[in-house]
């Protein structure tokens, strides 16, 4: 698949996938925003949302001890026992082997960012290497960045090599294909985008929104636009990709609007954290808040959270 | 951990949605403050009929009993116009920025009782809270802001010329959005300096009646609105009486021709707003999901109770399977039952008598041969509920395809050639609305234009706002309602001649 030209590249994968209209696709997802969930059906979310999380630390100054505190907090999320672990800790490649001392055998699984996270601008040997090196380290899963300058001049091959040459590096770790939806801006791209990376990718992989380190990161819009590409891929191909939304979900109503897209949009079988997960950290403790909420019929302060960063 | 590919028994994948997660209840709580009894509106205050009569309003969502509605007769109509008339010339000598005080007045006290009112017209209608809530009451508020601006500014509505109001209006408004048609039709009547004898639907009487004490709170001078209420008779009296300068009717073909017969040969100016069998046209470069969002609102929204409901789909050949099997898949997750939870996005049925006439007109599609789809849903036992439908396979003959079915109900047709689909869309009594799907702007102008339809939505559906005129081609009315154009019906021109 080499191009005439950039646009003529476009052109086709746009042909081949249909379009997507900004307009209409807000109009759906204020639907979402306006459902009412409540009691029962809210606690089942709620507790589906933790066992979704990746619980997230990807700063310069993370250090062995801070993933520890991350990893003892995503295997007890609460000292209520009947709260469940989350999905997953992320963290960058070089805290993966601390990761893995705290949660092997758990069933928190380690995921850890590579492929220069989270600008990828290094050179793909190096970017290889990093991935093989993470998952070396006993990484689960691998969360890459696709390369965004490629797709923006119209070189969609470059895009799919590179992400086929990391889902060899992976082995059998799985693969969450970063789009950073905030730098390919409109709907359409995130939808080609999408498809470029299914097209290459295994069941239990995953496509995944941002990196949480552009101004805007996962809305419910580029969310949609990615799910509904998961729908269609799986229909025509019958192979099942998971999404997962990253950055700026950080309460429990934006929480249950994303699921709630979820089941309407992909059905139950994607209600599971092996096909859908959050990337967030400051999410889980307002589940837990609102967990609490419904258990007691009163918000509690942060401080009966651990790891709560509010003060109060 | 990845699975290994392999190839999976299952022939072809499929979605699945069950009952994983299931949603509690959320039912909407407010009050909606309602009477036991509700008398006529006249003269500013509440009166007895001098029928004696009343009928029941019942929740068609449940089949109780909401509340009794007085029964106008023709001493009744009789004195609502009178009242109408002696209120006439001190209202149309106000000043307009005056009269725009009480439609901004009308405004925001509706806005204040937004919920109360919501609540009141999904018990007594049928359609869900989250539209009554987000489109009904916003929007009945949205047009009385709109005309109180025009109030005082009729010195602008035709340049270069003045305008005058034309007096006692009679209006009669249909049950699918009571006190959005009110909305529609008393504003521009009353920022124009008219008086106004309002007939709401039989079934839908109540949120007019709760409006009542909205223009008692607001001040509005006795007589300048007044309300009848009752059924097809009331109705013909209030188009009928000599009283009026202007009738404005809201409502089915059929009974639109009645009062055109009725008052042929007289000076009365006319407004009418009637049935439609609308196209919604998809081309193969629109954006399917957005499309198939688009025909969803286009014909599920309030159940399918409008007259320019997309109930018409016309579906370009090539991506006819990717549409139908994307929106058979859409209204799988439609929630049908209780109007006044949340989460409903199909209510009840307005009547009894219109769900009959729905499933006639189902029956006589399979029995003409087009094929049927109805999600599997559960249905509430007691109340007026019909499934979303769709209907492949229809062709401009049967009979799904030309009578209006005013329900959930879609008909499906295919189309090969822009020609086609214009012919196709065209190929109705009706001209209400229509809309088109492409990625194509020159399509969007050309069909526009060739479309014999008052509104052409262009890549959206069922899109409405104050200043955009709403009406009809053909025997779907005439007259406009909504922006400059709908002033125009509800005044003359100064100096003679006709707008």
């Amino acid at each position: 698949m080499t191009p005439r030209s950039p646009r003529a590249a476009h052109a086709r994968l746009l042909d081949e996938i249909g379009a997507v209209d900004l307009v209409g696709v807000e109009e759906r997802v204020a639907k979402f925003a306006t459902r009412s969930i409540k009691k029962a059906s809210k606690v089942w979310g709620l507790r589906m949302a933790v066992s979704m999380t990746d619980l997230t630390t990807l700063e310069g100054k993370d250090t062995p001890g801070k993933i520890e505190s991350l990893c003892r907090k995503a295997l007890r999320p609460h000292d209520d026992p009947s709260v469940p672990h989350v999905a997953a800790v992320c963290v960058y490649p070089s805290m993966v082997r601390h990761a893995r001392r705290w949660v092997a055998g758990s069933g928190v699984r380690v995921a850890s960012v590579a492929t220069a996270f989270p600008s990828g601008q290094t050179h793909y040997r190096t970017r290889l290497a990093e991935a093989r090196g993470a998952v070396a380290d006993g990484a689960d899963e691998v969360d890459m960045v696709i390369n965004r300058g490629a797709f923006l001049s119209g070189d969609f091959a470059r895009v799919q090599d590179e992400i086929a040459g990391v889902v060899e590096a992976c082995g059998r770790a799985a693969l969450k294909v970063i789009l950073e939806v905030s730098e390919l801006e409109t709907y359409d791209s995130i939808r080609a985008a999408s498809f470029l990376a299914m097209e290459v990718l295994r069941p239990g992989d995953f496509i995944k929104t941002s990196t949480g380190k552009t101004a805007l990161n996962a809305t419910l819009g580029s969310n949609q636009v990615m799910i509904e590409a998961i729908r269609d891929f799986y229909l025509d191909r019958g192979v099942a990709i998971g999404m997962k939304p990253a950055g700026g979900i950080r309460t429990a109503k934006q929480a249950l609007q994303y699921l709630i897209a979820v089941k309407e949009t992909l059905g139950d079988a994607w209600l599971t954290p092996r096909r859908y997960r959050f990337g967030a950290t400051s999410l889980l403790n307002d589940l837990l808040r609102q967990l609490e909420r419904e258990r007691t019929g009163a918000y509690q302060a942060p401080y009966y959270f651990s790891e709560a960063a509010e003060s109060y | 951990m990845p699975a290994r590919r392999r190839a999976t028994a299952r022939p072809r994948a499929a979605l699945i949605f069950g009952d994983l997660w299931e949603f509690d209840p959320a039912p909407e709580t407010a009050d909606p403050r309602l009477k036991p009894r509700y008398e006529l509106f006249i003269g500013g205050s509440f009166v007895r009929p001098r029928s004696g009569r009343y009928f029941d309003s019942i929740n068609p969502a449940n089949e109780r009993r909401l509340a009794e509605i007085a029964l106008a007769g023709p001493a009744d109509v009789d004195a609502a116009y009178q009242a109408a008339a002696r209120a006439f010339r001190p209202w149309a000598a106000t000043p307009g920025r005056e009269r725009g005080k009480y439609l901004f007045r009308i405004a925001r006290l509706l806005q204040d009782r937004a919920r109360e009112f919501a609540v009141a017209e999904t018990m007594d209608g049928g359609k869900p809270i989250r539209e009554s809530r987000d489109f009904d009451v916003p929007m009945a508020a949205a047009h009385f802001f709109y005309h109180a601006g025009w109030a005082d500014k009729l010195d602008y509505v035709v340049p270069g010329r003045s305008v005058a109001p034309l007096g006692v209006v009679g209006q009669v408004i249909p049950w699918n959005f009571p006190l959005l048609m009110l909305a529609w039709k008393i504003a521009p009547a009353l920022a124009m300096g008219n008086c106004v004898v309002l007939k709401p639907a039989e079934t839908t009487s109540i949120t007019a009646l709760k409006l009542a004490e909205i223009l008692q709170d607001a001040g509005l001078p006795p007589g300048v609105v007044n309300f009848v209420t009752g059924a097809g008779e009331t109705g013909a009296l209030v188009m009928g009486h000599p009283a009026a300068s202007k009738v404005a009717f809201t409502g089915s073909t059929e009974v639109g021709k009645a009062i055109m017969r009725q008052l042929a040969g007289t000076d009365r100016k006319m407004t009418m707003e009637l049935g439609g069998k609308a196209a919604n046209i998809v081309f193969d470069d629109a954006p399917i999901d957005q499309a198939v969002e688009g025909i969803v609102n286009g014909i599920f929204f309030n159940q399918g109770h409008v007259c320019c409901a997309g109930s018409r789909l016309l579906v370009h050949e090539p991506v006819a399977d990717r549409v139908i099997s994307r929106l058979r898949n859409r209204i799988r997750v439609l929630r049908v039952g209780d109007p006044l939870d949340k989460n409903t996005d199909l209510g009840a049925i307005n009547s009894g008598a219109q769900l009959a006439k729905i499933r006639r007109l189902v029956a006589s599609g399979v029995r003409e041969g087009a094929s049927l789809f109805q999600p599997p849903c559960r249905l509430p036992a007691r109340g007026f509920y019909y499934p979303p439908t769709l209907f492949t396979g229809v062709t401009q003959s049967h009979r799904i395809a030309r009578e209006e079915i005013f329900g959930p109900v879609l008909s499906i047709l295919t189309f090969r050639t822009v020609d086609e689909a214009i012919e196709k869309a065209n190929n109705t009594p009706y001209g209400l609305s229509a809309g088109v799907w492409t990625d194509k702007g020159s399509r969007i102008l050309r069909m526009s234009t060739e479309l014999k339809a008052g509104v052409v939505w262009a890549n959206t559906f069922n899109r409405f706002d104050p200043s955009s005129p709403f009406g009809g081609y053909k025997e779907s009315g005439f007259g406009r309602e909504g922006g400059r154009q709908g002033l125009l019906d509800y005044v003359r021109l100064a100096g003679g001649g006709e707008p």
